[in-house]
C-alpha cells in the first residue's frame, strides 16, 4: 500500500545526518592495505559519513524500486491524493497498519543488515591496523 | 518472483564490483547496493506474506507468476537505469564533460 514511504522516510533522515557528519569529519590517520594481491598501499580509514552512504544508497535504491512496484499494482496515482488507499478511511487505516508493521520493518532490516556491514568493515579496519602496528 | 529476480540481480552486480574492486570508475558498488536494498525491503514483504498465507505463498498460480517474473525484470532494468543516471552524473572517468568540451571546441 505504501510501505515503502517509511524506509524513505528514514532515507531523508539518514541522509542529512550524512551531509552534517560530513562537513564535521576529520581525515583519519593512513594504513596499509593489501592492494593486487601481496603489495602494500597506503589508504586511508573510511569515514563514518562514508559508511552511512551505504545506508542511503540502500534505503533510496530500495525505496524508488518498491515504488515503482506499488505503480505498478495500481497503489500510486498521479494525482491527489497519490496514494489509492488514502481515499477512504478504511482503506487509509489499513495502509497506516501496513506501515506500521511492513514498513517499519523492512527500515529495521535494511538498518540491521547496514549495522553488520559497518561492523565487518570495522573489523577488517582494526585488524589492519593491529597488524600494522605488530609490524612497526 | 519479484524477490528471487532482484536477488539474482544484487548477487551478480556484487560479483561484478568484486571483479572490478577496489576501482570504482563504473560505480558498481551503488547498482549493488541498490538492489541489495530493494531485495531486503521485498524479503521483509515476504516474510509478513508468509506469516498470513503460510505456504500459499510458495505455490503461485502461473498467470500470477509470470506478471510477477514480468515485474521483477522491470524492476531490475529500473535499477540499471537509476544507476546510468548517476554514473553519468557523477562521471568518474570524466567522459561526459570530455565529451562536451570537445563539442565546445568543434
Amino acid at each position: 500500500m505504501a510501505c515503502f514511504l517509511v524506509p524513505a522516510a528514514e532515507a531523508v533522515i539518514t541522509t542529512v545526518a550524512e551531509k552534517v557528519i560530513a562537513s564535521k569529519e576529520k581525515a583519519s590517520k593512513p594504513i596499509e592495505v593489501p592492494s593486487d594481491g601481496n603489495v602494500l598501499e597506503s589508504a586511508q580509514k573510511l569515514p563514518f559519513s562514508q559508511k552511512l552512504k551505504w545506508l542511503n544508497t540502500m534505503l533510496w535504491g530500495g525505496s524508488a524500486l518498491l515504488a515503482f512496484e506499488h505503480l505498478w499494482h495500481g497503489e500510486i496515482v498521479p494525482w491527489f491524493p497519490f496514494l489509492t488507499a488514502a481515499s477512504d478511511p478504511a482503506s487509509a487505516m489499513e495502509m497506516l497498519q501496513e506501515m506500521g508493521t511492513v514498513g517499519v520493518s523492512m527500515a529495521l532490516l535494511v538498518t540491521a543488515a547496514w549495522g553488520i556491514m559497518v561492523s565487518a568493515a570495522s573489523a577488517i579496519e582494526k585488524k589492519a591496523q593491529k597488524a600494522l602496528s605488530a609490524e612497526k | 518472483m519479484t524477490l528471487l529476480t532482484t536477488v539474482f540481480a544484487a548477487v551478480i552486480s556484487t560479483v561484478i564490483w568484486y571483479k572490478t574492486a577496489p576501482k570504482s570508475e563504473m560505480q558498481v558498488g551503488v547498482l549493488c547496493l541498490i538492489y541489495w536494498g530493494a531485495s531486503l525491503m521485498w524479503l521483509a514483504d515476504a516474510i509478513f506474506a508468509f506469516a498470513e498465507q503460510h505456504a500459499a505463498v510458495f505455490t503461485p498460480a502461473p498467470e500470477e507468476m509470470l506478471n510477477d517474473l514480468y515485474l521483477g525484470l522491470s524492476v531490475v532494468a529500473l535499477g540499471l537505469v537509476i544507476w546510468l543516471v548517476i554514473l553519468l552524473v557523477k562521471d568518474p572517468k570524466g567522459v561526459v564533460k570530455a565529451a562536451l568540451f570537445k563539442k565546445k571546441n568543434g
